[in-house]
């Protein structure tokens, strides 16, 4: 067991042809991962690195059975791509892609309510369960198969966690990469649930940063709901205020945002929270006792 | 995006949205002139990427053309420091001059992206002209939110539902309900994060007019509309950012003197925290991103080195797509290229790793290599000094 993807997972990548795509479809299928088939417009019909290629991720579905796409498609038809891959009843759809507009992700996620597709990201660095399959931009060697699922909205900073994770012994059962837009498919909640239910997963460590009020709505939610222990860190506790986030966005939320009362507001709901990236993995072996 | 004021008010104009006569200028003749053309009583407001600016003595109310020059005399190119532009505050380059208006009523509009619903929403308030965070902190009970459904878009009965909770009736509240309609079909078309009218106003003679407004940019919608670059007033923002800019690096200047270099924006605002809790002082938040190339981080390393407030520097990479052997070909280019003397302390883990690190040892730089994070930290706080020394 592990969350989302394991060894029989089928990929389908979006954007196959593209520099980004083509690099870590490579990356992904050296790591074990089973690509079944690319998707570029207008070059369907073709083999790329022994992947047939589609127009369509209808196609591509009706001749693999891929149940899962990765997204590399550039920014303009990004949600595109996803709507695509959600009409052609993809389970999962893990969206890399960097710097989709706020008005085409609002409608994406609006019609993703009515359909059984599951979004990861976008702007994530994806999803892995190690020595099974990885989909996304992460590399693979610092992963170890354990019993942590990890969930972060941040990049590096997962890596640097998976990484102390690894050499600490614990390893991970999943990681996901939730992203770091103010859109998002999956959110820490939706991850945690998965990770309370899986018999591999013993524990887990979630990655925050400033803006929003995610990281307070699943410590809340941990409090009331989950069955394993939980670590967490929360980036910029000294970031300087009103630099990124909008005006009007923080009164929505309730004025929330700040890593302060994020990390008071897990703690309170009994998560530890880490007090450096120097000590993501001591945490978490200390709520592991 | 930031834009200014006079900017936002084109755009919300040409949406049909009612605002004051008013012209910019970027001289303190041309205010004169805009004030005796307006009728000599008027509103002298500086433009600036900051709210708060009344406090500070950024509006006028003027007289006649005279007191107007006089004003503009006083606002060009004097600094305005108010809660919004951290302590250095902003330089005046232009000035917006308006027809005064008396008011009668004041509120509150915005539509804004709501990240918990992920729609956007309108937010409004009787209460108008405060700052909209201080009313929520005061009195929430005293903003009404409006989820915006986008299969369906902003209705006119939602709209008026809206209108009438402010307290509008008869022939206002329908010019209410189009202007809230209007407001929408702006934040759409133009790919706008907030639009943002405060005061909306009921005037005197009983007129809506929307007498301050703020517009932001989705920056990731960018290339919809070509023409949003040329609207940036470049005296709003710090040079480095400019530069950086200029090479996709999202690059933020800060108060201390440790440059940092980091890949991953949750990773750089972990690494300024350690920094701060290990007592020293960042001068920048800077990601050179995950698939930087070498020059990338020639440029991002020069950009660190332009601040002149710089005393040393830390580099924190995390492999994993990106390679260690690339980010020290660039730190080693840059740093010769400028004759960089100051302390380096690079911590690098991941990919080629091993390569990065004999390059940096065989150059002639004055860097120090580790792969724990910690005692980079340490080190280059020790080396620079703490914030308080």
């Amino acid at each position: 067991m592990s969350v989302l993807v394991n060894k029989n997972s089928k990929i389908v990548v979006q954007g196959i042809t593209g520099r980004a795509g083509l690099f870590h479809t490579r990356q992904c299928r050296e790591y074990g991962t089973n690509v079944v088939a690319g998707v570029t417009p207008g070059k369907g019909g073709t083999v790329i690195e022994g992947i047939p290629v589609f127009d369509t991720v209808e196609e591509a579905v009706g001749e693999t059975g891929a149940d899962v796409s990765m997204i590399f498609v550039p920014p303009p038809g990004a949600a595109d791509a996803v709507l695509e891959a959600a009409a052609a009843g993809i389970g999962l759809a893990v969206c890399i892609t960097e710097g989709i507009p706020v008005r085409d992700m609002v409608l994406v996620k609006r019609k993703l309510q009515e359909t059984a597709t599951v979004m990861i990201g976008p702007n994530c660095p994806g999803i892995i369960t190690p020595g099974e399959c990885k989909v996304g931009i992460m590399p693979g060697d610092i992963h170890k198969k354990g019993r942590i699922g990890v969930v972060s909205r941040s990049g590096t900073l997962t890596y640097e966690a998976v990484k102390q994770l690894s050499v600490i012994g614990l390893g991970q059962s999943t990681c996901i990469g939730i992203g770091g837009d103010s859109i998002i498919g999956m959110n820490f909640i939706d991850s945690l649930r998965l990770f309370n239910e899986d018999p591999e997963t013993e524990g887990v460590f979630m990655i925050g940063e400033i803006g929003g009020g995610a990281e307070e709505e699943a410590a809340l939610w941990i409090r009331e709901n989950m069955k394993k222990p939980v670590a967490a860190f929360i980036a910029g506790r000294t970031a300087p205020p009103g630099k990124r986030m909008g005006h009007a966005g923080a009164i929505v939320s309730g004025g929330k945002g700040k890593a302060e009362d994020k990390i008071r507001t897990l703690q309170e709901c009994g998560v530890m929270v880490a007090a450096s990236p120097a000590q993501l993995g001591e945490t978490m072996v200390r709520v592991m006792k | 995006m930031n834009i200014h004021e006079y900017q936002a008010k084109e755009i919300l104009r040409s949406y049909g949205i009612p605002v004051p006569r008013g012209r910019v200028a970027l001289k303190a003749d041309q205010v004169q002139r805009t004030a005796r053309e307006m009728g000599g009583r008027c509103v002298v407001k500086a433009q600036i990427y900051a709210g708060g600016r009344g406090k500070a003595g950024g509006v006028r109310l003027v007289a006649n053309p005279d007191e107007a020059l006089l004003a503009a005399k006083d606002l060009f190119g004097k600094t305005l420091v108010t809660p919004q532009t951290g302590p250095d505050g902003l330089i005046v380059r232009r000035i917006l001059v308006e027809e005064a208006v008396e008011i009668a009523r004041e509120f509150y509009l915005s539509i804004t992206l709501d990240r918990q619903t992920s729609r956007y929403c309108v937010i409004a308030s009787a209460e108008g002209g405060m700052e909209i965070e201080a009313l929520a902190e005061k009195s929430p009970e005293k903003i009404h939110i409006l989820t915006i459904d986008p299969y369906i878009g902003l209705r006119p009965y939602q709209a008026r539902k809206l209108a009438l909770a402010l307290g509008m009736t008869g022939r206002l509240c329908e010019e209410c309900v189009a202007l809230i309609t209007n407001l929408y079909r702006c934040c759409l078309e133009k790919d706008c994060t907030l639009v943002e009218i405060n005061p909306l106003v009921i005037t005197k003679a009983d007129w809506l007019l929307a007498m301050d407004a703020k517009v932001n940019f989705d920056d990731n919608a960018l290339f919809r509309h070509p023409e949003y670059p040329d609207m940036t007033d470049l005296s709003q923002i710090d040079p480095l950012e400019i530069t950086a800019g200029e090479f996709d690096l999202s690059y933020i200047k800060l108060k201390g003197n440790i440059g940092c270099m980091v890949n991953g924006a949750g990773l750089a605002m972990a690494t300024l925290d350690m920094l701060s809790e290990y007592g020293g002082a960042p001068a920048n938040f800077l990601d050179v991103g995950g698939g930087a190339t070498r020059d990338r981080v020639a440029e991002a390393f020069k950009i660190i080195l332009g601040d002149p407030d710089v005393r040393g520097v830390f580099v924190n990479i995390f492999g994993g797509i990106m390679r260690c052997d690339v980010i020290a070909e660039g730190v080693i280019a840059a740093a010769s290229e400028v004759g960089c003397t100051l302390p380096i302390v690079v911590r690098m883990d991941g990919t080629l790793v091993e390569e990065g690190k004999r390059l940096l040892d065989e150059s002639d730089l004055n860097v120090k290599f580790t792969h724990d994070l910690a005692e980079g930290v340490e080190s280059i706080v020790g080396m620079v000094g703490k914030s308080s020394d």
